[in-house]
């Protein structure tokens, strides 16, 4: 069943497209990435999804029913968590949560006492008084300790320490085990690769990638490093292979997977002495991605 | 040991460099306003009878409560009149200034981590709140100077060179009496706002103290910094040693905060922090208990403000009659009509100001949505199941009756101190009735700041524009004899003066209806619009 599902949405402030024409879907019980550069849109893209920002094109449907139009109903099952936590100087943590969690309709009060012993947050502090990663741990508390069937989360990371990143996963994994779904934005890449298990990739308002980390690996196929006995001449100009670079003696490339076999027939015949391969990271995806457009666009972000 | 101060000179320009703006603003004000007070009291008191018929109604103890002893009572000279009636106020502004500077330069910087920063580098322990004081005393030193030749700059006889350089000095000395009683509270404290509540709490405390001692015993008077400091009686008998007394004081008061300073940490202040709730109260359930709660503070200050206002009113009414008889303004003021005391005829004309005034925390009530907002703030609560009309319905809730509080507080003030010194009192529903009926008007101001929020969030500060230009005709209306219909533009403008005129419902209830359809026109832009950051 799909969750979150969104067609052609644009969004324009003033004449600058924020949005152009994004499709994204998430399904129940899955664990969705959405990563992006700082600017190419993941936060407006969240909080049209939140009924904040209204979109100027497109549908946004979350649980079949319109972000807009019906935003109260849809957010009595959804959990949010911003990318910049701003908080009332002058409550206290523990105070923040509550109304939080009065304002959703309810919450688990055990749970909640659990969440920020976890994430070790002082609650009897002012907001004034906390950094940017406890202002996030309210936030989180508050969202986790909520029984939603939608969470979703702007670079929720971001202030964290690795600890707590930590235990930010375990709830994430908690939460998907209980046939819940999570949205969650990022460019913290090792993150998602680790938690995520469909990503869509946007850049500039548009949406350029979608699917699996598996499916996207298929698409940008391997890295190979290679020592050869005598040098390859044309290997750069092989179909399929990219990013050809000078390493440690030999050359390491990107090769597509429909090219695979030619580029290895080729290159065996030059005496090979080493060849190792790796999956691409989403780092590796990602940087691709973006080279590849950006010289072919001819603009950079 | 000399290397605790090293580079206080830098962080002395540095200060100045940083408050370029600001303080030559704060210093031309006192000023200007302390000159033009002499000029505009020299105008409208044409001769010394008037002034003399003015200084018997200051002889109230209410008056003295606000404005200290009459010492030139006996000779209300302009001179005499200045200090008299503006020396407490502006010494009292000035100590405010003093305040949020000093806090702003000591506690604000240190929360800021800006003064880590400057402590990284190669500069004394004690350079920075060196500096800050430095920089105080010769703001301080330059106010007293420039205001008090300003005065004496406009010739006028009877205020004298060296009563005006008394006044000048009774401010400046006062200003930094109290920049160095903030900065020694900035030690013990543990950040900015703390330090500044505090430091505001001490002067509002000072000045009480002076007020009950005034009325009742001089030697309690004398334990305020803003009691001995009257006793200056400038243009009077022109006496040095409260002043003198004022900077001894500040001096030992600067050591004492230079020494606190050494000894704590960075960051850190003598004082424990409380440990706040770890829970919200069962206040604390909605939008309307999170609109109430973030501006409660500031709500209670204003409804005691009002009362005050209402109060200071009040204390005058006993004297109206000869005021009226001998001060040619409130002639032009006030038209008599047959039937009505003098009395009711000046209520509806208080009325008007005080409910134009009453309407500021109103509006700033709605207005906070729109800070909510740039503070991305809202987007917590709108992403959480909460309408947006919802929302905008707690903060009109609330600024509705933030205006019916305001409203009766003028008026209770007006009515308990008008009673305590007039001999055959008036009925509260009078004293109450009059400001109340402003309630239409302001719940008018309330629907267009909601319209304001709703459709054009980015200019609703034009509503303080309006506001002021509501004050300048209903109060000055008469005066200036403007047309009729420009007090008209005003919704203050359409209201009855009780208990003068006949109530005409008929325009109240219109009045009532034009504001709930600019507030749901607000609701409804606002359901519309983007939320904006």
């Amino acid at each position: 069943m799909t969750v979150v599902k969104t067609q052609g949405l644009s969004k324009a402030f003033g004449g600058f497209k924020a949005l152009d024409g994004v499709d994204i879907e998430v399904k129940e019980g899955e664990v969705f990435g959405f990563i992006g550069p700082n600017g190419a849109g993941k936060s407006t893209t969240l909080r049209v999804l939140l009924g904040i920002l209204k979109a100027s094109e497109g549908s946004a449907e979350i649980f079949g029913k319109d972000v807009w139009k019906d935003a109260v109903d849809i957010h009595k099952r959804v959990a949010y968590v911003p990318g910049d936590v701003n908080l009332w100087p002058n409550l206290t943590g523990g105070e923040v949560i509550d109304l939080f969690g009065r304002l959703r309709g309810g919450y688990d009060k055990k749970r909640r006492d659990e969440l920020i012993s976890r994430f070790g947050l002082d609650p009897s502090k002012k907001c004034r008084t906390y950094s940017k990663g406890n202002r996030q741990k309210v936030a989180l508390i508050a969202a986790f300790s909520a029984d939603a069937d939608l969470y979703i989360f702007d670079e929720p990371t971001s202030g964290l320490d690795p600890l707590m990143e930590r235990v930010f996963a375990e709830y994430v994994q908690e939460a998907k085990s209980q046939g819940k779904s999570i949205l969650l934005s990022s460019h913290i890449l090792s993150e998602v690769e680790k938690l995520c298990d469909r990503v869509a990739i946007i850049r500039k308002g548009r949406i350029i990638e979608t699917g699996t980390l598996k499916e996207m690996r298929h698409l940008t196929g391997s890295l190979m490093f290679i020592e050869t006995a005598q040098p390859i001449p044309d290997l750069a100009e092989l179909r399929g292979v990219h990013r050809v670079e000078p390493f440690d003696g030999g050359w390491s490339f990107q090769v597509d997977s429909d090219e695979l076999d030619v580029v290895v027939r080729h290159v065996s015949a030059f005496g090979l002495k080493r060849m190792e391969s790796r999956p691409p990271t989403l780092e590796d995806l990602f940087i691709r991605h973006y080279e590849e457009t950006e010289t072919g666009a001819g603009g950079g972000v | 040991m000399s290397q605790l101060f090293d580079h206080t000179w830098s962080l002395m320009r540095f200060i100045l460099r940083r408050d370029r703006i600001r303080l030559p603003i704060w210093i031309l004000s006192f000023a200007f306003v302390s000159a033009g007070v002499v000029l505009v009291f020299e105008n409208l008191y044409g001769d010394d009878v008037e002034r003399q018929a003015l200084s018997e109604t200051m002889e109230n103890p209410a008056m003295i409560a606000m404005v200290g002893p009459n010492y030139g009572g006996a000779d209300y000279t302009t001179g005499a009149m200045t200090a008299h009636e503006m020396l407490l106020m502006t010494a009292a502004v000035v100590a405010l200034m003093n305040i949020l500077l000093v806090s702003r330069h000591t506690r604000g910087d240190e929360e800021e981590g800006r003064l880590e920063l400057v402590r990284a580098l190669p500069v004394g322990r004690l350079s920075s709140a060196a500096a800050v004081l430095g920089v105080l005393a010769g703001v301080n030193a330059f106010l007293a100077l420039v205001t008090g030749i300003s005065m004496a700059a406009l010739g006028v006889d009877s205020v004298d060179l060296h009563g005006s350089l008394l006044f000048g000095a009774a401010l400046g000395a006062t200003g930094f009496f109290f920049a160095a009683l903030t900065i020694v509270l900035a030690q013990l404290t543990q950040n900015a706002r703390a330090t500044t509540g505090l430091s505001i709490a001490a002067l509002l405390a000072f000045y009480m103290i002076r007020a009950i001692g005034d009325v009742m015993s001089e030697p309690l008077a004398l334990t305020s910094p803003l009691g001995w400091i009257l006793r200056a009686k400038p243009y009077i008998e022109n006496e040095w040693w409260p002043v003198g007394l004022s900077i001894g004081l500040a001096l030992a008061l600067s050591a004492l905060a230079l020494y606190l300073n050494s000894i704590r940490d960075h960051d850190s202040g003598f004082l424990p922090t409380r440990a706040g709730r770890t829970t919200a109260s069962s206040m604390l359930q909605g939008t309307f208990g999170l609109a109430f709660r973030l501006q409660r503070t500031s709500l209670i200050a204003w409804a005691v403000a009002m009362f005050i206002l209402g109060a200071s009113y009040g204390s005058v009414l006993g004297e109206i009659e000869s005021f009226f008889d001998d001060i040619e303004l409130f002639q032009q003021l006030i038209v008599q009509q047959a039937g009505f005391s003098l009395i009711e005829l000046f209520i509806p004309v208080l009325s008007s100001v005080m409910a134009i005034l009453a309407s500021i925390p109103a509006i700033m009530v709605v207005l906070k949505i729109k800070t909510e907002e740039k503070n991305e703030r809202m987007e917590h609560l709108v992403s959480r199941s909460v309408s947006r009309v919802r929302l905008v319905f707690s903060y009109w809730l609330l600024a509705s009756l933030t205006a019916v509080t305001m409203l009766a507080m003028t008026g209770l003030g007006l009515g308990i101190a008008g009673n305590s010194v007039l001999e055959d009192s008036l009925s509260f529903n009078t004293y109450l009735g009059a400001p109340l009926a402003y309630l239409p008007a302001v719940l008018v101001m309330i629907g267009l700041a909601l319209a304001f929020i709703g459709f054009w969030p980015n200019i609703a500060s034009f509503l303080w524009l309006y506001l002021g230009v509501s004050f300048f005709v209903v109060y000055l209306g008469e005066l200036l004899q403007l047309p009729e219909w420009v007090e008209k533009l005003t919704p203050y403008g359409h209201i009855p003066a009780i208990p003068l005129d006949e109530v005409n419902y008929g325009v109240l209830v219109l009045m009532v209806v034009i504001a709930a359809v600019l507030a749901l026109a607000g609701a409804y832009g606002f359901r519309r619009r983007d939320l904006q950051n």
